[in-house]
C-alpha cells in the first residue's frame, strides 16, 4: 500500500530536516580547506593545525583530494580556502573570479623514484628530460597519476619537452593510474615501474619496498604550493573571516617557521617561501 | 606482513586507541542509522509491491532489482551534487557531514532491502493470499501480518544491507570527505592508509571491521535461534 | 438492519467461470434458502471448490451473480462469513495469538471467546504452542476455531477433514453439527459420501461445471435423479462420455 510508504519517507524527511537543524546550532567558527593528497598523506596538516585551533579555536576540516577535485569542489563553493601545488589552473582559479588573491605558502621538489635494480640506468643523471627519454628509449615502466593533478600536470609538462609521444606510449610501458599519489606510487612498485612524486609524499611513505630516489635537483623539478581564500562573490556562503585569519596565520612568521621544521626522519618536507 | 597487521590490530584496541574508537563508533552510526531508515523506506516498499497489483508494478520490480547494482562511487557523485553549495540542496549544509553519508549509504541499501523483500514477502504471500481474501483483510493489515511472519528472513535481508554498508567507500569518501575527527569510518580510513603505503594498519583496520561484521552477525543469530525454537515448527 | 434469515438465503444467478479459456463453471443456478447443512459433492474437477469460493466472493465470476437474500453481496454479508480451507493456513506466531489476530481485527478487546473456542476445540492446552507446530488436526481445529472466532452466520468448509485423523475429523463434525443447530448456515464441500449422509440435510451435486441434482439427504442418497450421481454413488470414478 502506498501510503505506508509515503508515511516512511515522510519520517525519514523530518528525520534529517531535525539533524539538519540541531547541528547548524552546534556549529563553532570551521574553515574547509580543499587540498591535495600529497600534501595531507604526509602528515603536514596533523602536525601543523593543531597550533592554529589553539590559537584561534577555529577548526580547520581538511578535505584531501586530487588537485582536480579540489579546484573543481572549490568553484562549486564547497571551500572556503583552497591550498594545492599546480600553478596556473591556480591563476585560472582567481582570474576566473573564484579566488581574490593567490599567495606563495612553501615549496619542495619532485622526484624520480625507481627500483634499485634501475633498469633505464637513470642514476647520475642530473637532466630529468635525458632521464626521461632514456626511459622511453629502453621502455622501462613508467606509472603516471593520470588525473590531472598537479603533480600529473608537471610530469605531462617535462615529457613535453623530450621527443616522446605519452599517448603512444599508453599501449606499451606508460602506465596511466588515473589515481592519486599513494595509489600511484604502489601500483609503481606492484609494477616495478619509474614515477615522479613530490619529495614529502615520498619521505613519508611506508611501502617503499626496494624503490629510492634515481632522480633529483634539477630546476625544472620545482614544486611551489599556493594557497587561495575562496571569493565571496562567487560564493556567498564561503566563511571568509575565518578563512583569512587562516591564511594570514599560514603567511605568518611563526606559521612559516612551523612549516620549516616539519620534518620526518631528519629530513625537511616543505621549504616555506611566503613573502 | 599478515602477522604484523594481527599484532597491530590487536595492540590498537587492547591500549583503547582513542582514533580508532571514534573511527569505530562513526562506521557504526553511519551504518546502522542507514540501515534504519533503509528498512523503514525498502520493506513498505517491498510489502506493497508484493502485496499491490497495480499497472506499472511489473516495470517497477525490474527498476527496483535493477538498482541494487548501482554502484556506490555514482550514488555518491549524485548526492554530492545535489548537496553541493551549488547544487539544489546546497542550502541544507549537508555536505562533508556524517549526514550526508547517511544519505548516500540510504539511497544505496534502500533498493537492495525493497528487492530481497518483496521477493520474500511475494513468496509468502502466494501462501496466504486466500487465507487473507476470506478474513476479510485491509491490504495494511495483510502487508503487516506478512512482514511479521517473515520476520527471520527479513533479518537476513536486514543484515545483507548493514554489510553492504559497512563495506561501502566510494559513496561516503565523496560526500563525507574523509575528514579527519568529523567523516572518516573504518573503510575511507583503510584506503587513506593504503594510499600512504602504510598497508599493515590498513590491514589490521581490515582485520577489525571484519571482526565487528562478525560480532554484529553472531549476536543476531543467538537471537534469532533462541527466538526460532519458541516459535516455530 | 438484516434479518437473520436475509443473511443466510443464498442464490446464485448465471454464474459462469474460465480459467484460460477452460469453462470450470458454466450456466450455474442455484438457492440454498433453508438452514441447516448442505452437502456439495461430485466428480474430481466438477467445479466444487470454485463453486464454494464464488459463495464466499474470494473469486469472481465471470458473468452472474450471488446474491443474499436477494441483495447483492455488502459489506455486511462479506464480515458475516467464514471459511476452512483443505489445508490450514496459520499464522507463524502461539495457537491462541492465531485466534486473537482474527479479534483483533474486528475490535473485539476480550477474549473470553478465544479461550471458549480454544477450549471446543480440545487445544487450550496448547495455547502457547507455535501454531506451525501442532499436528495436521490440530492445525486443522485451529483453523476452525479461527473461522467461528469471525461468529459467522455462513460457515464454508472446503474438504475440511480429507486429510485428517478420525479424532480430528470427528471433533470437527460434532462442532459443525453445533453451529448448525445453533443457527448457522454450514455449505461444505466434501469426498466422503458417509460424512455428507451424517451431517447434512441438502445435498447439492455437481457434475462438469453445473448442478446436476439439488435434494434432500435422505432422498438423494437413497434415491438420487441424476446418472452422475448414480454413478457417483455406485462407486465409480469416471463417466464414459
Amino acid at each position: 500500500m502506498k501510503s505506508l510508504f509515503h508515511k516512511a519517507i515522510a519520517l525519514s524527511l523530518f528525520s534529517i530536516l531535525v539533524s539538519t537543524t540541531s547541528l547548524s546550532h552546534a556549529k563553532k567558527s570551521t574553515v574547509l580547506v580543499q587540498s591535495t593528497t600529497s600534501t595531507a598523506n604526509s602528515g603536514f596538516y596533523d602536525y601543523l593545525l593543531p597550533h592554529f585551533e589553539q590559537q584561534s579555536g577555529i577548526t580547520v576540516n581538511v578535505v584531501a583530494v586530487g588537485t582536480g577535485q579540489a579546484i573543481r569542489n572549490a568553484r562549486n563553493c564547497d571551500a572556503d580556502v583552497l591550498l594545492v601545488h599546480a600553478k596556473s589552473a591556480e591563476d585560472a582559479f582567481v582570474a576566473d573570479g573564484f579566488g581574490d588573491t593567490r599567495f606563495e605558502l612553501m615549496y619542495n621538489d619532485f622526484v624520480i623514484i625507481g627500483p634499485s635494480s634501475d633498469p633505464a640506468s637513470i642514476r647520475g643523471i642530473n637532466n630529468v628530460q635525458l632521464a626521461l627519454q632514456k626511459i622511453a628509449d629502453v621502455s622501462a615502466l613508467f606509472a603516471s597519476r593520470g588525473d590531472d593533478s598537479g603533480t600529473h600536470k608537471k610530469e605531462v609538462s617535462l615529457w613535453r619537452q623530450t621527443k616522446v609521444d605519452i599517448d603512444q606510449a599508453g599501449r606499451s610501458w606508460y602506465r596511466s593510474t588515473g589515481s592519486g599519489m599513494g595509489a600511484t606510487i604502489n601500483t609503481a612498485i606492484g609494477l616495478g615501474a619509474y614515477t615522479i612524486t613530490d619529495r614529502a609524499t615520498w619521505i613519508s611513505f611506508k611501502n617503499k619496498s626496494d624503490y629510492e630516489i634515481v632522480l633529483e635537483g634539477d630546476p625544472e623539478l620545482f614544486n611551489q604550493y599556493g594557497v587561495i581564500l575562496v571569493s565571496a562573490n562567487k560564493c556567498p556562503s564561503v566563511s571568509s573571516e575565518a578563512g583569512q585569519q587562516f591564511i594570514d596565520w599560514l603567511l605568518s612568521d611563526h606559521a612559516q617557521s612551523l612549516i620549516g621544521q616539519f620534518s620526518i626522519d631528519g629530513q625537511q618536507l616543505f621549504y616555506p617561501n611566503a613573502d | 606482513m599478515q602477522e604484523s597487521a594481527l599484532v597491530l590490530a590487536f595492540t590498537l584496541i587492547s591500549t583503547g586507541n582513542p582514533d580508532l574508537f571514534e573511527i569505530i563508533g562513526l562506521s557504526l552510526r553511519v551504518s546502522i542509522v542507514s540501515v534504519f531508515f533503509s528498512l523503514l523506506l525498502g520493506l513498505s516498499l517491498g510489502a506493497s509491491l508484493a502485496v499491490s497489483r497495480f499497472r506499472g508494478r511489473q516495470v517497477l520490480t525490474i527498476l527496483i532489482n535493477s538498482m541494487m547494482s548501482l554502484p556506490p562511487v555514482v550514488v555518491g557523485l549524485l548526492v554530492y551534487l545535489a548537496l553541493s553549495r551549488s547544487g539544489p540542496l546546497g542550502w541544507l549544509g549537508l555536505l562533508y557531514t556524517p549526514t550526508a553519508m547517511i544519505i548516500a549509504q540510504t539511497l544505496l541499501i534502500t533498493p537492495l532491502v525493497a528487492a530481497l523483500s518483496r521477493q520474500v514477502i511475494e513468496d509468502l504471500f502466494v501462501e496466504y493470499k486466500e487465507q487473507f481474501q476470506s478474513l476479510r483483510l485491509t491490504q495494511s493489515q495483510q502487508i503487516n501480518a506478512l512482514l511479521w511472519d517473515s520476520r527471520y528472513s527479513l533479518l537476513t535481508v536486514a543484515l545483507a544491507g548493514l554489510g553492504r554498508s559497512l563495506s561501502e567507500v566510494g559513496a561516503v569518501i565523496i560526500v563525507g570527505g574523509n575528514i579527519d575527527h568529523l567523516t572518516r569510518v573504518m573503510t575511507t580510513a583503510i584506503a587513506l592508509e593504503t594510499s600512504k603505503g602504510d598497508l599493515p594498519l590498513a590491514l589490521a583496520l581490515g582485520l577489525i571491521l571484519l571482526t565487528m561484521a562478525l560480532m554484529i552477525n553472531a549476536l543476531l543469530a543467538t537471537i534469532n535461534f533462541s527466538a526460532k525454537r519458541q516459535a516455530y515448527a | 438492519m438484516l434479518s437473520a434469515s436475509c443473511q443466510t438465503q443464498l442464490e446464485l444467478v448465471n454464474i459462469a467461470f474460465h480459467v484460460n479459456g477452460k469453462a470450470l463453471l458454466t450456466d450455474v443456478n442455484l438457492s440454498i434458502t433453508e438452514s441447516g447443512v448442505t452437502a456439495i459433492m461430485g466428480f474430481n474437477g466438477a467445479g466444487k471448490s470454485v463453486l464454494l469460493k464464488i459463495m464466499h466472493s474470494i473469486l469472481k465470476p465471470e458473468s452472474g451473480s450471488v446474491l443474499w437474500g436477494q441483495q447483492p453481496c455488502n459489506a455486511h454479508h462479506l464480515q458475516s462469513q467464514a471459511m476452512v480451507f483443505q489445508k490450514p493456513v496459520l499464522l507463524k506466531r502461539s495457537t491462541k495469538a492465531n485466534i486473537d489476530f482474527v479479534l483483533k481485527q474486528r475490535d473485539v478487546k476480550h477474549f473470553e471467546l478465544r479461550d471458549q473456542l480454544l477450549e471446543r476445540v480440545g487445544l487450550t492446552a496448547k495455547m502457547r504452542q507455535a501454531a506451525r507446530a501442532l499436528s495436521g488436526g490440530e492445525q486443522q481445529r485451529l483453523a476452525l476455531a479461527r473461522a467461528l472466532a469471525c461468529e459467522p452466520k455462513v460457515l464454508f468448509l472446503d474438504e475440511a477433514t480429507a486429510s485428517l485423523d478420525p479424532a480430528s475429523t470427528a471433533i470437527i463434525e460434532r462442532i459443525v453439527t453445533e453451529q448448525a443447530q445453533a443457527g448457522t448456515k454450514i455449505i461444505m464441500v466434501t469426498h466422503d459420501a458417509a460424512q455428507a449422509a451424517r451431517l447434512s440435510q441438502q445435498v447439492v451435486f455437481m457434475d462438469a461445471g453445473s448442478v446436476a441434482e439439488q435434494s434432500h439427504s435422505h432422498n438423494f442418497f437413497t434415491n438420487p435423479t441424476s446418472e452422475a450421481a448414480k454413478a457417483y454413488l455406485d462407486g465409480q470414478i469416471f463417466i464414459p462420455t
